[in-house]
């Protein structure tokens, strides 16, 4: 794209990018370390992403005065004016996921590490990565203006509720064969319930990056599928 | 290019223009451009300077006549009525699609004479009572008659720059036109006697067809319905207001107005 006749006003849109795209691989590796943390049981790891995300809501502290300032001082237009707004909206947005990771690991220590818990938590991995990789493609997209990578994010949010209806299943039944284990089982449920929020999460950021890419909203077909536990 | 662009559906379409070029001498200042101005929406052109926009403007009363070396081709129709027939009378026109300019130009009259004067001459009163009902009903909408009710005698070039645009418009209005063309109103305006201006540009929004031509990309997104862009003597892109601004289909369009220009 062209560049603005006016150097700063491209700096400040630089560098607004810049602390989207640190905020979003900053909450991809907090989803990653805190199923980490949980498969190998590391509190120390957990405890990391616990303080690790201060830095993501500092980050959205830093975006929203930079894009009020863009709009109060640079007056934006067109594909400029979406950016901004699709970065206010993103970074909401981005935070709750760091929030997510955060509970997630904030549960770590909640569940106990032994031959009794170890088969449901193995459940939770891939459903985790599935969701890290959302965000992933969603915040690239944004970075790239790629419509057609947000659309595919959209789409694979119902991979994450099927892994979620799954998981949700199988906790239930393990805790009727193990009723000791419910308490460690119930703080799993919510481990899978936060991953199938960061989905959608990931989903909301994907279709304001259609927004900002394009100028239309996402058709409603195209968006996530199914709710979890619809059917 | 011949072709309205039919973005927008038009209310009520007041004036149309069809392929209009615009040549000074040997050089062609507009392209073959095609658009109607509707009755209910105030409509914006935009665009760099040198694009057409103020020469397209005036076509719409024929201020170009003025001009000893432009001729103009195409159709513009004023309620289907062809304004380059032979059998136009032009200063009858004028009345109908009024003109305000960028500079304030009062007569060096009176207050009550600046509006008083073209009621006058197109006979549209025939008491003085009569025109002392249109003087104050023309500085009413022109939302200028509590500051100037108590000095209607005064000169009109003694008021502020802002209070003398107002008066322009209220001259403009008191012969009762259907469309009012403005080219910049605003450019030597600070910026309260601008907002005013705007304000007034709102009221008188549905009675009268308005046609803005402005430099100010936010003023054209501030007090218009329908935008057109206009670059290198074309139409690039006409289209509603809030999506000319949000999301122009053009990237000719975008470049301007996210300033990318050149």
């Amino acid at each position: 794209m062209a560049e603005h006749t006016i150097k700063a006003f491209d700096e400040e849109m630089d560098k607004l990018r810049g602390l989207i795209a640190e905020m979003g691989g900053r909450a991809e590796s907090a989803i990653e370390n805190a199923m980490l943390a949980l498969q190998r049981h590391d509190k120390a790891l957990a405890a990391e992403v616990v303080t690790g995300d201060k830095r993501i809501d500092a980050i959205e502290a830093e975006v929203e005065k930079l894009a009020i300032e863009i709009i109060a001082l640079r007056a934006p237009m067109a594909n400029d004016l979406r950016d901004v707004i699709a970065a206010l909206k993103i970074v909401g947005v981005v935070e709750r996921i760091g929030d997510y990771a955060k509970n997630i690991a904030k549960r770590v220590p909640l569940v106990a590490s032994n031959q009794r818990t170890q088969e449901p938590i193995a459940l939770l991995p891939s459903m985790g990565q599935v969701a890290g990789e959302m965000v992933h493609d969603a915040l690239n997209a944004f970075a790239a203006r790629d419509a057609d990578l947000a659309v595919a994010v959209c789409k694979r949010d119902t991979v994450v509720d099927d892994f979620y209806n799954s998981v949700f299943r199988t906790l239930v039944t393990f805790m009727v064969e193990n009723p000791k284990t419910i308490s460690e089982c119930a703080h799993l449920l919510f481990i899978a319930k936060n991953i199938e929020r960061i989905g959608d999460h990931a989903t909301n950021v994907a279709e304001m990056v259609y927004y900002a890419a394009t100028g239309q909203t996402l058709p409603e077909r195209e968006r996530g599928g199914t709710q979890p536990l619809e059917d | 290019m011949h072709e309205p662009q039919t973005l927008v559906p038009a209310t009520e379409t007041k004036m149309t223009a069809r392929d209009v070029k615009v040549f000074y001498g040997e050089k062609q200042a507009i392209k073959g451009v095609s658009i109607d101005v509707d009755m209910d929406n105030v409509t914006a052109f935009i665009g760099p300077s040198g694009c057409g926009k103020s020469t397209f403007l005036r076509t719409l009363n024929r201020m170009n006549d003025t001009v000893a070396s432009a001729r103009v081709e195409g159709t513009i129709t004023l309620d289907g009525e062809d304004i380059y027939a032979p059998s136009m009378d032009v200063v009858q026109l004028r009345a109908r699609v009024g003109m305000v300019f960028q500079k304030p130009n009062p007569f060096p009259k009176s207050i009550y004479e600046n509006i008083a004067y073209g009621p006058r001459i197109h006979g549209l009163a025939s008491s003085k009572a009569d025109l002392d009902v249109i003087v104050e009903k023309s500085l009413r909408r022109a939302g200028l008659w509590e500051e100037v009710k108590d000095r209607l005698n005064d000169s009109g070039t003694a008021l502020s720059g802002g209070q003398q645009q107002r008066l322009c418009i209220g001259r403009a209005i008191a012969v009762e036109p259907e469309v009012i063309l403005m080219d910049e109103p605003c450019s030597a305006l600070d910026p309260i006697a601008t907002a005013k201006i705007e304000e007034l540009i709102h009221e008188l929004r549905g009675r009268y067809a308005i046609v803005i031509v402005t430099h100010n990309m936010q003023q054209a997104a501030r007090v218009s319905q329908r935008t057109a862009f206009f670059h290198l003597g074309e139409l690039v892109e006409y289209g509603v207001t809030s999506d000319i601004f949000t999301n122009p289909r053009q990237e000719r369009t975008k470049d301007y107005i996210t300033g990318r220009y050149g």
